[in-house]
């Protein structure tokens, strides 16, 4: 097996960054090529600014949902004459109009904050950063299964991630904790304290439907956001915690003002009375500030560092990352209390990350984006990234669980994933047409670092577009 | 309460194979076989209580509330339990002694994560990453198969399958297919690179048979496609496919609805796609936990503990639910919170899958799942 050996320059590109842009020199002092990226970095883009108000989108359709509903109710579900289960209730063909145009809506938008999404990886004058805005986003995983956040999950990662990718952990928790696309997606915005005076209140209205605590965001900012799975707490941490988190909520998700903008909203009717104690500590801080000085202690904690050092060397170093950059990392996390530069420059400085040999698998978004920017300006306007990534079996957004993707090569070195990279590489390097030459485009992907085999057989290719999809699925580019 | 048969009753049966275990160390040579195993994995903790339900448990009504299940519009399957009423062709095959249930399981596993849960569920260790490959893939070591033993109905492979042996994966594309021309000149390209060329041979064979299958999607065209694979005289001989959407903290009435419905026409697409080897065939559903007893605060149930598991299959010897019901009244719930599990899913995963396969159940129960807590539950496959 003929080895690749990746030189710095070609680590930076596509190990730090996300693959040469066509056309590109390699950079003379690859550690200066990346620390100047800090200064470079766009939080915002303009297609991002450009993006449509998802939460206006989802307010709006649920406000006029419930005057459908109040104009036309639904007619009773009954269980038919042999006892088989009932219908659902049927809904107007009104109704069903208006929940078809929504769907509709929602999935413009998505795919529009995906190609955005997209554009910001291709044009960005700092693509480590960038990558790191892909990281954040995945360990704050919002998955956009249901059409609310599917509208909001562009906004998620504009608002929350971009802003915070060159600042501080506990801020970006923060940010991102009291998100409405977080706070719907892990079904926070719904829970409320059991003895709490709106659970009272309802109670007492209808003691069959019980209002009460929804533990999910809870327990998953504790495992997959700050701690970690098994560092210690308990599940009565989780449940108090969750108690410390009821009243946080969304505005313009009913019960509010008609009109009013989507945002995170404090509801102190909603928020479970008294004092919490949460992994050892207590907290008796009054109404939000209760949750917000439990998210700050976790932030702050030991096993938080090590949770966010070992996802960090395992993103850069390799699938079992090496436990001396691990240190490092948390030593640095520790030390500046989460400054999220000081963790990047770290890994800079490490020598792990440059260890010559391919370490990491490219999963297929990191995959398409260095196709992408390989084969230059142009193909992007012809293709929709929401459709690439489906078929490439990590669609935009949705992993399908709040852990987010793996970062594992077992999970996405398979027959099948092979086979779509290579049916999707044809159909780029088509796209792409003569404008790129797979033979001079190869060493400005890996400068000095490009396999003999994978030039040669590049080389040989029968036309000019086989050369380039030989490239975009060469081992050399699956790997970074 | 009466139940088909209890554990105790597994558990003397089981001693009868006692003999096979006094061989250990013999090495288990990879036997042909005609039978066919399918794992349906629900990933995001189904809610066994919803699924299989105890209609006739004095708690569950309070417990769930407006979640309850209503026994008149539900499938009864006997004195204690009935069937949610969108599994319509899965309560067909109980009727047919070709389902059974097995309630108040879990894995070794007892915290609340997916994550940890479904590595358990799939690495079949004790602790979470604590091993490193599937029992499924270790099964697969234990059968032949001309072209590879099992395959996985996804583009990637799913944990439970990783490991030594050679699995292949498939899922249906819309993209055009690459020219012949870029097949081989890929091949050319990866025949020396140790992770990917057995990747792409592998690819290359199931797109051969895939595609003659189905172009369709759905969960029905996804049973027929697993049923195109198994089929082949020599095709693998053990599947895995992946549901998820079982996570239903909140809206769980309508959400399990769709879940089921669907889970129910890939069964039904599976059975019909099988023709006559569907009586060499079993299926075994499971999640990687249940959830709360209780209904939560947002007409959801939170992650809980033990839960429901399915075998389906011509082979299985169903029509009955098999349970040591631990009973929902506060005293017994598991932390005051889930429903206890009284039976190993390891055993019955074990005990299923060797008698499905025609493998001794303590060894392959030894291979699968290292240290079993109990003996493989048997008596489950003819």
């Amino acid at each position: 097996m003929s080895r690749q050996v990746l030189t710095p320059a070609a680590i930076a590109l596509n190990r730090f960054g996300l693959g040469a842009v066509a056309g590109e020199a390699a950079p003379g002092d690859p550690k200066r090529y990346l620390l100047d990226q800090f200064q470079r970095f766009e939080a915002s883009t303009p297609d991002f600014a450009q993006l449509p108000d998802g939460g206006a989108l989802v307010t709006r359709y649920l406000a006029d949902r419930r005057d459908m509903r109040q104009a036309t109710p639904r007619t009773t579900p009954q269980a038919d004459p042999m006892g088989n289960a009932p219908a659902r209730p049927q809904r107007s063909d009104e109704q069903r109009a208006m929940r078809r145009d929504y769907a509709q809506e929602v999935r413009a938008l998505y795919r529009q904050a995906a190609q955005a999404r997209m554009t910001s990886a291709l044009s960005t004058p700092a693509p480590f950063i960038e990558r790191m805005v892909h990281f954040w986003a995945n360990h704050f995983c919002v998955s956009a299964d249901n059409p609310q956040t599917i509208a909001l999950v562009g906004a998620f990662e504009r608002d929350a991630i971009r802003p915070n990718v060159l600042g501080r952990f506990d801020d970006m928790l923060i940010a991102v904790e009291q998100h409405p696309a977080m706070l719907i997606y892990l079904n926070q915005a719904q829970s409320v304290g059991p003895n709490s005076p709106a659970a009272q209140t309802a109670a007492m209205r209808n003691p069959n439907r019980r209002r009460g605590l929804n533990e999910n965001l809870a327990r998953e900012i504790m495992e997959l956001h700050t701690l970690g799975v098994r560092s210690g707490y308990t599940q009565t941490d989780v449940t108090e915690f969750a108690r410390a988190l009821t009243g946080w909520t969304v505005s313009g998700m009913g019960g509010g003002m008609p009109g009013e903008p989507m945002a995170f909203r404090f509801r102190p009717r909603q928020h479970e009375p008294g004092a919490r104690k949460i992994v050892g500590r207590t907290y008796d801080q009054p109404e939000a500030d209760q949750g917000r000085a439990v998210l700050a202690d976790l932030a702050a904690s030991p096993q938080t560092a090590m949770h966010v050092a070992t996802k960090l060397a395992r993103h850069f170093a390799g699938d079992t990352p090496p436990q001396a950059l691990i240190d490092r990392l948390k030593a640095t996390f520790t030390r500046t209390r989460g400054d999220l530069p000081a963790l990047y420059r770290t890994l800079i400085e490490s020598p792990e990350p440059w260890a010559p040999d391919a370490v990491k698998f490219r999963n297929p978004w990191d995959w398409t984006v260095a196709s992408l920017r390989l084969l230059g300006p142009g193909v992007l306007s012809q293709m929709q990234t929401v459709n690439v990534l489906d078929q490439l079996g990590q669609p935009v957004w949705k992993p399908g669980s709040p852990a987010g993707w793996d970062d594992l090569a077992a999970s996405w070195a398979a027959p099948d994933a092979l086979l779509r990279r290579v049916e999707i590489a044809q159909r780029l390097a088509s796209l792409a047409g003569d404008r790129i030459d797979a033979r001079t485009a190869g060493p400005q992907l890996l400068p000095g670092s490009l396999s003999p085999a994978t030039a040669e057989q590049v080389a040989r290719a029968e036309s000019p577009a086989t050369a380039l999809a030989l490239l975009l699925v060469s081992p050399d580019m699956l790997r970074r | 309460m009466v139940f088909p048969l209890d554990r105790r009753a597994f558990i003397s049966r089981a001693t009868l194979a006692a003999g096979a275990a006094f061989v250990p160390h013999i090495a288990f040579a990879a036997a042909p076989t005609d039978r066919r195993f399918v794992f349906i994995i629900q990933r995001g903790a189904a809610d066994g209580l919803n699924i299989v339900v105890p209609y006739a448990d004095p708690a569950y009504r309070t417990l769930r509330g407006s979640l309850a299940i209503d026994p008149a519009g539900a499938t009864r399957l006997d004195g204690t339990f009935s069937l949610h009423p969108a599994l319509v062709e899965v309560g067909k095959m109980y009727g047919q002694n070709q389902a059974l249930f097995v309630h108040a399981v879990a894995s070794p596993y007892r915290d609340r994560s997916h994550f940890d849960g479904q590595n358990v569920l799939e690495t079949g260790g004790v602790a979470p990453y604590a091993v490193k490959d599937g029992w499924l893939n270790r099964l697969a070591g234990l059968v032949s198969a001309p072209s590879g033993s099992a395959i996985a109905l996804a583009p990637t492979i799913p944990l439970a399958l990783r490991g030594s042996a050679p699995v292949t994966s498939y899922a249906p594309s819309k993209i055009p297919e690459p020219s012949d021309d870029l097949m081989v000149r890929v091949g050319q390209l990866y025949a020396a690179d140790e992770q990917l060329h057995p990747l792409w041979s592998a690819a290359v064979d199931a797109k051969s048979v895939g595609e003659g299958a189905t172009t369709e999607k759905g969960a029905a065209a996804l049973g027929k496609l697993t049923a195109a694979f198994l089929t082949r005289p020599d095709g693998p001989r053990i599947a895995m496919l992946e549901t998820g959407g079982w996570d239903t903290h909140n809206a769980q009435n309508g959400r399990l609805t769709a879940q089921l419905r669907t889970l129910d026409a890939l069964v039904a697409a599976l059975r019909s796609g099988m023709g006559s080897d569907w009586s060499n065939t079993t299926v075994l559903v499971a999640t990687e936990f249940g959830r709360t007893a209780a209904a939560n605060g947002t007409d959801g149930t939170d992650h809980g503990t033990g839960s429901a598991a399915m075998l389906i299959g011509g082979a299985v010897k169903g029509g009955r639910v098999i349970a040591d019901w631990p009973g929902l009244a506060s005293a017994h719930l598991h932390e005051g919170r889930d429903l206890k599990p009284t039976i190993a899913l390891d055993a019955v995963i074990a005990g299923a899958a060797a008698e499905s396969l025609a493998l001794d159940p303590d060894l392959a129960g030894r291979r699968l799942f290292a240290n079993i807590a109990q003996r493989p539950v048997t008596g489950l496959v003819a």
